[in-house]
């Protein structure tokens, strides 16, 4: 059995017996979105207005719930020694992480937000391409957000410095996805929009596991 | 016959000066005793030789290459066991045990074996969760059984173990050096191994 797949399932086991975990990401993201109504006013035409936006803006705070969890775990009770230790490259190890990660919390969230939709009254022409910014976005979350985790092992509070590490850097996800919703209504296409998220997609995918690798040797020297 | 070993090795931790100019060597089926009080360095050398830090001066060899140049490589042929445990409450004792030998690959004892041999392998099938401390050393030393690796690294393997699992280790250890293994072990007990080289670290602490 390949060490993927080894790796893969126990993640995946562990995740699913701890799956208290995903279901309050999906909680934190419904809460945060159905707030914006009592707090701006449920005018249906500006619920529209800000509706994508509130939910990525939701969808980024929840993922982060999560994301000091990604390696704390095995940080905490010695298992990432042993696996730097490990004859599998530390870099397959993250990927493996990160699916899990996305899978846990990405995922979930992205099956969650036509419900959101509906309830910000966001128009029926532009859901399709937010569902594909969402599939594009959600997986840099989940890569640039382990760099962060990584870093912070062993820092108190380490949740909290996460957020401020890295809830920065996902400032252009945020606006070019958000900016695609426009595109489709202003009669652009959301073409460029999707390509330049799929391009922070591809460029995360192929730097952030070897930084997060590095970092994660560090925590354990 | 394989060689490992370490001249000159400085290591400096929170600006402290743990280990000055520590040397050791160890041949296939020999082992060494890691000696000296708490604070001496002994866990600090096992880490070092393991690979997870780097000294700051000298070099730790395997057959006469720096373990730093392919750490992968090292890493395959070394079994760590470390203070922390690292067993997974959610997983049950047998889940726990062959994820790690799976990652190591094959070669090792059988995870069931390894278990028997530690004495626990009625728990198999238990959440890790009900462990004892001594239970789940015992989990964590099947880890260096069931790797097949060369090299053991062990940092106070008996700590929260009884007396006869702490005899049945050393007559595993001597087991994994009659076939030509080695090991290095930091301990403050008294294991009864036969011929093995000590390393009595001095340290102010």
């Amino acid at each position: 059995m390949s060490a993927f797949s080894v790796l893969f399932r126990r993640e995946m086991r562990l995740a699913m017996r701890q799956s208290a975990d995903s279901f309050m990401v999906i909680g934190f993201f419904v809460i945060a979105v159905v707030l914006f109504p009592f707090g701006v006013g449920p005018e249906p035409n500006m619920l529209a207005r800000i509706g994508p936006g509130v939910i990525w803006v939701a969808a980024l705070l929840a993922a982060m719930l999560s994301m000091d969890r990604m390696f704390m775990g095995d940080y905490e009770d010695g298992s990432l020694e042993l696996l730097v230790l490990s004859p599998v490259a530390l870099e397959l190890v993250v990927c493996v992480k990160v699916l899990t990660h996305w899978l846990t919390t990405g995922l979930p969230l992205i099956l969650t937000a036509p419900l959101l939709f509906v309830m910000m009254n966001v128009p029926g022409e532009i859901w399709l391409v937010l569902l594909l910014t969402l599939v594009l976005g959600t997986p840099v979350l989940s890569l640039l957000g382990s760099v962060g985790a990584a870093l912070t092992l062993g820092a108190r509070r380490g949740g909290v410095l996460l957020s401020l590490l890295v809830l920065p850097l996902l400032i252009p996800v945020l606006i070019f996805a958000v900016g695609a919703g426009d595109a489709v209504l202003f009669g652009n296409g959301a073409k460029a929009n999707l390509m330049l998220l799929g391009g922070m997609l591809l460029g995360a995918l192929a730097l952030t596991p070897w930084v997060t690798a590095h970092a994660l040797r560090e925590a354990v020297a | 016959m394989a060689v490992f070993s370490g001249r000159h090795i400085d290591c400096i931790r929170g600006e402290r000066q743990v280990l000055s100019a520590a040397a050791f060597s160890l041949e296939s089926g020999g082992a060494l005793m890691l000696r000296g009080i708490n604070g001496a360095g002994k866990s600090t050398m096992l880490r070092l030789m393991a690979g997870l830090m780097r000294p700051v001066s000298g070099v730790i060899t395997w057959d006469g290459v720096d373990i730093s140049d392919d750490p992968q490589e090292h890493n395959a042929r070394l079994a760590y066991v470390g203070h922390a445990d690292a067993v997974k409450p959610a997983l049950s004792v047998l889940e726990n045990v062959t994820f790690w030998s799976k990652l190591a690959g094959a070669g090792g004892m059988d995870a069931s074996d390894a278990l028997a041999a530690l004495g626990i392998g009625h728990l198999t099938d238990l959440p890790a969760r009900y462990l004892s401390a001594g239970q789940r050393r015992r989990v964590n030393l099947t880890r260096a059984l069931t790797s097949g690796a060369e090299l053991w690294l062990l940092d106070e393997p008996t700590t929260a173990l009884d007396a006869a699992t702490a005899e049945a280790l050393t007559s595993l250890i001597e087991r994994h050096l009659k076939s030509g293994g080695m090991a290095v072990v930091s301990t403050h007990a008294e294991l009864g191994l036969a011929e093995t080289g000590t390393l009595t670290l001095g340290g102010t602490a």
